[in-house]
This record gives structure tokens, sequence and C-alpha cells, in this order.
């Protein structure tokens, strides 16, 4: 039965149903519990991750499973890559997605290594989990959106939900799956609520997920982007503008076959991403249609990032960062050279 | 590993009343942001400083515009303490056109660097080496510069925390690395989080002196720092300086602060506040008069007003400064 709960409580259900399912699931990361040691606290006082994520695990599995690290990213994440190594199955966070600058030998040339450097004697079945994205206010070094960071890199998968009830079926999947998989929460997701399924679940990585179906135009959209391009198709459906949105779900994998397809229906392409465009995901997507899909097009591929610069603190600029339906529908004016598209909208 | 005690009055009267004015705008500052994020009023989160300014203040107060710091997410009070315009810091805090960064870095990246504050940090660690870098300028230009470089508790079990002291020992820099241990980083103790029982302790690893300091002694604060920017003036190389403090407020506001035990915050907000330890040192020594301080009480009330009112009046930056201080646009 499904019932509607936040992405942040799918979460958590999928990490409990993982953890009650395998003991050698753990969960480490700074704060994921809170308030290790301190003795008069309660664990269900105790924070559950910077932003209440992982809240109530600790009262559930305990301080042996649920750990508590110091602020060493480079420790505890390779920790974590050793630990998959050998037996465990850990599902470490990286609280910012950022932070990465601190820990990145551990995942690029350890974990994303092992398998393939080992002539495939080693496997690493570690999910690192962290939270991306703009528009929360918190500047250039807690915004970002790195995920074309780790697609570039063989041996890595990377799964970037965007509803409450992807989110819960792929960190099922990424946890179970034999390979490191770096999972993305946006942190502007967390309180967007929707319906989820009870129970265990596995929605397959590499599977992309139509969210929208249409015939003039095919839009595809990273993460909290597939939210911007469903509003803007509503929009574009009242002026006759049929479009279908596609949610890759996991960029590596990448499902290749549902992008072409839709587009050999739909004939044009936009990508939305809202990290920056220079060697991003956008780009990439584009490449694989101009690559593979070139005969399908009937207009140049478009696409709609944020801009080259990092993410600006105040609302007003970070606001302008973002895209938005407007900018979704002014970007389909151009590709079908229609400004009348856009002035019914402004 | 030595303990410093207040000594009798070290203090000029200049710097005293110096001292005692940029505690207590720190703390006039702090309170006033804890009430605007309250009412909504400031976009993002904070970190405050409250309850530290003993750190900042005793430390910089050695230190000129020439001089260089590096500072953390909780980086309020070592703006005010290196001469930061609160004008300018309030509207930052509040995204405006007008603030010390135009509004593109907010409360964890306020940085003037005419004042030699490099910054804010959003990444815990990311200053040690920041901090021996600007050493290693002073160093290769033969100035009498120094860098401090101010951390928490929850940093030094970054890397960067030991890289940093090995670099700055190895090259002899002129570097104070000053921790804040405030006892928490974020909801995790000090105690369960680090394997010393004192971070100075890590300096014997990397053979610099590391010594232990009352956080909320001022006074103290001060000679251990006199002793040690001496110390990197003269090219004798770093000094670690151990803080024990604690911050008022929570981690960011919004913290329930569930894993702090009550007594343990009402002794530090009632009976071990800096300032008013400061106060009571300053009229029990003669160094100040009553008048004095409730002038200067007075004059920081006034002062973070005036820059909350700055800040409300200023203008929002506009469209174009997003494409603004990159080298391309695309
Ligand atoms: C590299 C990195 N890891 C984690 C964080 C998240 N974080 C921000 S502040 C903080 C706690 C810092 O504690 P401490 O160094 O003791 O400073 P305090 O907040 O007590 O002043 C953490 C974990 C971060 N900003 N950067
Ligand atoms: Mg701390």
């Amino acid at each position: 039965m499904a019932r509607s709960i936040s992405f942040s409580e799918a979460v958590n259900e999928a990490l409990t149903i993982a953890m009650a399912a395998d003991e050698n699931v753990i969960l480490m990361g700074e704060d994921v519990a809170g308030g290790a040691q301190v003795d008069h606290l309660q664990d269900n006082e105790a924070w559950g991750g910077v932003l209440g994520v992982t809240k109530g695990l600790v009262q559930r599995f305990g301080r042996d499973r649920v750990l508590d690290t110091p602020i060493s990213e480079a420790g505890y994440i390779g920790a974590a890559v050793g630990a998959a190594a050998t037996g465990l199955r850990p599902v470490a966070e990286l609280m910012f997605n950022d932070f990465i600058g601190s820990c990145l030998d551990q995942l690029m040339n350890q974990a994303a290594k092992l398998r393939y450097m080992f002539g495939g004697k080693a496997e690493v079945p570690l999910t690192i989990r962290t939270m991306h994205g703009a528009g929360f206010r918190a500047a250039a070094q807690h915004s970002q959106s790195l995920y074309a960071l780790f697609t570039h890199i063989p041996g890595l998968k990377v799964v970037v939900p965007s509803t409450p009830a992807d989110a819960k079926g792929l960190l099922l999947t990424s946890i179970a799956d034999n390979d490191p998989v770096v999972f993305f929460e946006d942190k502007t997701l967390y309180n967007v609520k929707g319906e989820v399924p009870e129970g265990d679940y596995r929605i397959p990585l590499g599977k992309a997920d139509v969210k929208r179906e249409g015939r003039d135009l095919t839009i595809v959209a990273i993460g909290k982007q597939v939210h911007t391009a469903l509003a803007a198709a509503d929009t574009l459906a009242a002026q006759g503008i049929d479009v279908e949105v596609v949610d890759p779900r996991s960029l590596s994998p990448l499902d290749e076959d549902t992008i072409l397809a839709s587009v050999a229906k739909t004939n044009r392409l936009v990508v939305i991403d809202e990290a920056t465009a220079r060697c991003g995901v956008a780009a990439d997507i584009a490449a694989l249609v101009a690559d593979k899909g070139f005969d399908s097009l009937d207009a140049p591929i478009k696409r709609l990032t944020g801009p080259h610069t990092p993410v600006p603190f105040s609302p007003i600029l970070e606001d302008l960062y973002l895209p938005t339906p407007t900018k979704v529908i002014q970007t389909v004016a151009e590709l079908l050279g229609d400004s009348s598209i856009a002035a019914a909208v402004s | 590993m030595s303990m410093v005690q207040t000594a009798k009055p070290v203090l000029t009267h200049e710097k005293a009343l110096w001292m005692y004015r940029k505690m207590v705008e720190i703390r006039r500052f702090e309170d006033a942001v804890h009430d605007l994020f309250a009412k909504g009023k400031l976009p993002g989160f904070v970190h405050l400083y409250a309850g530290e300014e003993a750190v900042a203040v005793g430390v910089c107060a050695h230190l000129s515009e020439a001089d260089s710091i590096t500072s953390t997410h909780r980086g309020h009070g070592h703006c005010i303490a290196k001469g930061c315009n609160l004008d300018g810091m309030m509207a930052e805090i509040y995204g405006k056109a007008t603030g010390l960064c135009k509004g593109k870095g907010g409360s964890m990246h306020i940085a003037d660097l005419t004042k030699g504050m490099l910054g804010a940090n959003g990444i815990v660690g990311g200053g040690f080496p920041l901090a021996c870098g600007a050493a290693l300028t002073a160093k290769r230009r033969g100035t009498n510069q120094v860098a401090v470089c101010f951390f928490g508790d929850g940093a030094n079990n970054q890397g960067t925390f030991h890289e940093g002291l090995n670099l700055a020992a190895i090259w002899k820099l002129p570097v104070i690395f000053v921790a804040e241990n405030n006892g928490y980083a974020e909801a995790t103790p000090f105690t369960y989080a680090s394997s010393c029982q004192r971070i100075a302790d890590r300096a014997a690893a990397y053979a610099i002196p590391g010594l232990v300091v009352d956080g909320k002694d001022v006074v103290a604060v001060y000679q251990a720092a006199e002793e040690a920017v001496r110390r990197a003036r003269s090219g004798e190389g770093p000094t670690l300086i151990e803080c024990i403090t604690y911050r008022n407020y929570g981690h960011f506001e919004g913290d329930a602060q569930t894993y702090k035990a009550k007594e343990e915050r009402k002794r530090h907000l009632e009976e071990l506040d800096a300032i008013v330890r400061f106060r009571s040192y300053l009229l029990d020594g003669g160094i100040a008069t009553g008048e004095d301080l409730s002038r200067i009480e007075e004059e920081a009330r006034a002062a973070v007003e005036q820059a909350i009112q700055f800040a409300e009046e200023s203008p929002l930056p506009s469209p174009a400064d997003l494409f603004d201080d990159v080298y391309v646009s695309y």
C-alpha cells in the first residue's frame, strides 16, 4: 500500500529496511546519531543527522551500527571503503556533497578502482549518501550539485532521485548493489511528500522513468529539476505543446535507450540540470543524443543549466542561478522558434 | 604543555578598553543576529560566536591589519576582532549589495582581505593550509607578519590539521594555530571524537610548542598569544594554543542542544561568562572605570543597531552581479 510521506521519511524508511534485513549494513557519518557518549542524552533526543533524516535509527539499531564519526571525511569514508571490501555493507554519509574535496581520493582512486584494477577480485558494496542542491541559502560551499564529477569516474554508480518513492526504491537497490554507489539527496526536496509503497521494493539502477508522456518535445531533467520541468510542462500543455519529461534517476549507469526512444518520438530535446554546464550531465546527455539520435532531431538540442559561477548566497541571486519553469518555457520557445510561447507566460 | 594563569595587570588602559569594546561588540552583534534570525529576517543559517569572545579578542589584540587570520563557519567574532566593519558584516548576513562580499558569501563566508581577514570558511579544516600559505608569503617577503588559524575542536581531526602543523613546523612558518575547544562539534563531544586528552598534546607530534589556556579568560589568552606571536615574528616558528571555551547558543540557530547538560550550560552562561569576568578584572584592578565600560557598552549597542539599520536599508544585489567576479561567462 502506498501512503504519502516525505522524501526524508522515504530515505529513513529505506535505511531501516536495509539495516533490519542485513546486519552487515551499518550507517556512519558525522552526527548520523549525534551525541555519542553523552550520558544524559536519550537516544530519541539525538539529532539523527544534521537535518534529522536518520532520526530514530540509533534507537532501533544501536550505536554499534549507527556510528558517529569525527570530522575526518578521508578517514571514515576511506574506512567505509575498506569495510566494504572486507565484508560489511556500509552506508556512509557525506553530509554535503561539497565536502568531497576532503576525501575524494578514497572514492576516486580506492572505491572506484578496486574491482577493475584487481582483475575483478574485489567488490566494494558501499553506498555514499550525500546532500546536494541550491536554493537552501547555504552559499557556495554547501549548495553544489557535483554528480557530474562522479559520473566521470568509471567504477562509481551515481543516483539522483527526484521523488520520495524513487528515493526509497533506489536507495534499497543501491545498498544491495555490490559496487560503490553515490546517492544524491537534494536538501530542498526533503520535505516534499509523495506516494510511497510500504515495505521493501527495488527500482533498478540504469532505468529512467518517464514522469510525463508527451508527443512534441522531450525534456530530460536531473533531480529536483524534474519538478521544474513538470511545472513548465503543465503551462505548455495549456498552449497546446505536449511535453514528455524523462527522469534518468541514475546517471551511471545511464538509461540511454529510454532517452533515445523519447527523442525518436518527439524529435526535440531540452536538458535541464541546475549544475553548471561545462563538462556537465546536460552536456553529456546532449552529446549522447547528438551521437546516437541525430537523425531523430528536428531542431538543435537546448540545455538549461546553472550559470558557470559558484552558487551565490543572496536569495535574489540564488533564485536567478536556478532553473525555473519560466526559464524552461523560454528555452522551449527558443527551440521551437516561437516567441509567442514565452510571451504568453511572461 | 603548560597552563597559563592570569597574572597581574599586563594590559595598558588603551589596550584593555579596546579588548573590552571588541568583546562587547561581538556579544551584541551575535545576540542581535540571534534575534533577527528568530524573527525570520535572515536567510540561510548562522553559527554564533557568543561565549567565545575572549579567544578571538585575546589573540587579535596582538595583530595589525597586515597580519592574516583564517576563520571558520563560526566566524563573526573573528571578523569583529580583526576589525571588519559591522555595517558591512551585517549587510552581508542579510545578503545585501553593500555586504563585505557584496552579498555573495553570507554569514559563513564573510571576508575582508584589506583587514587581513581571509574569510570565514564553510569547510571544517579548510583554514590550516591557507594560514600556512599566508605565513609563507610573509616569510618569503621577509616581513614580520604572522598568520593565525582559528579552528574548532572538531577540526583537529581533519587531515589538514596534521598536514598544516607539520608544514608549518618544518618550514618554521610564522603561524599561530588557535584551537577553540568549545567541547562540541555540532552534537558530538570532543571527548568522543578526539583520541587525545587535549588538542595541545598533538603539538608534540610536530615538535612545536602546545599550550592550554582558559579560553574564557581574555587576559590568559592575551598572554599566551603574546608569546606565540613573538615567536612567530622572530622566526622561531609555529605555536599551537588550545583555548577551552563554550558556545552559548546552539551549533546553528534552531539547534535544541539536547546534548548539553543543563547544569553545564547554566554554569557557563551565569558564572563563567568571559565578558562579566573581564569587566570585574578591569574594575578590580583599577584599569578602567565603570563609566568607561558603560560608555563602551552603550556605543557597542548603538553600533550594532546602526549596522542593522544599514543592512535593512541597503539595496539588494542586482541581477547582473550573478556573473561578476568569475573570469568567464557562459
Ligand atoms: C569538511 C566539512 N565536514 C563537515 C562539515 C559540517 N560541519 C560544519 S560545522 C561542524 C562542526 C564543527 O565543529 P568544531 O570544529 O568544533 O567547531 P564549532 O562549531 O564547535 O565552532 C560540522 C561537522 C563541514 N562544514 N565541512
Ligand atoms: Mg567545537
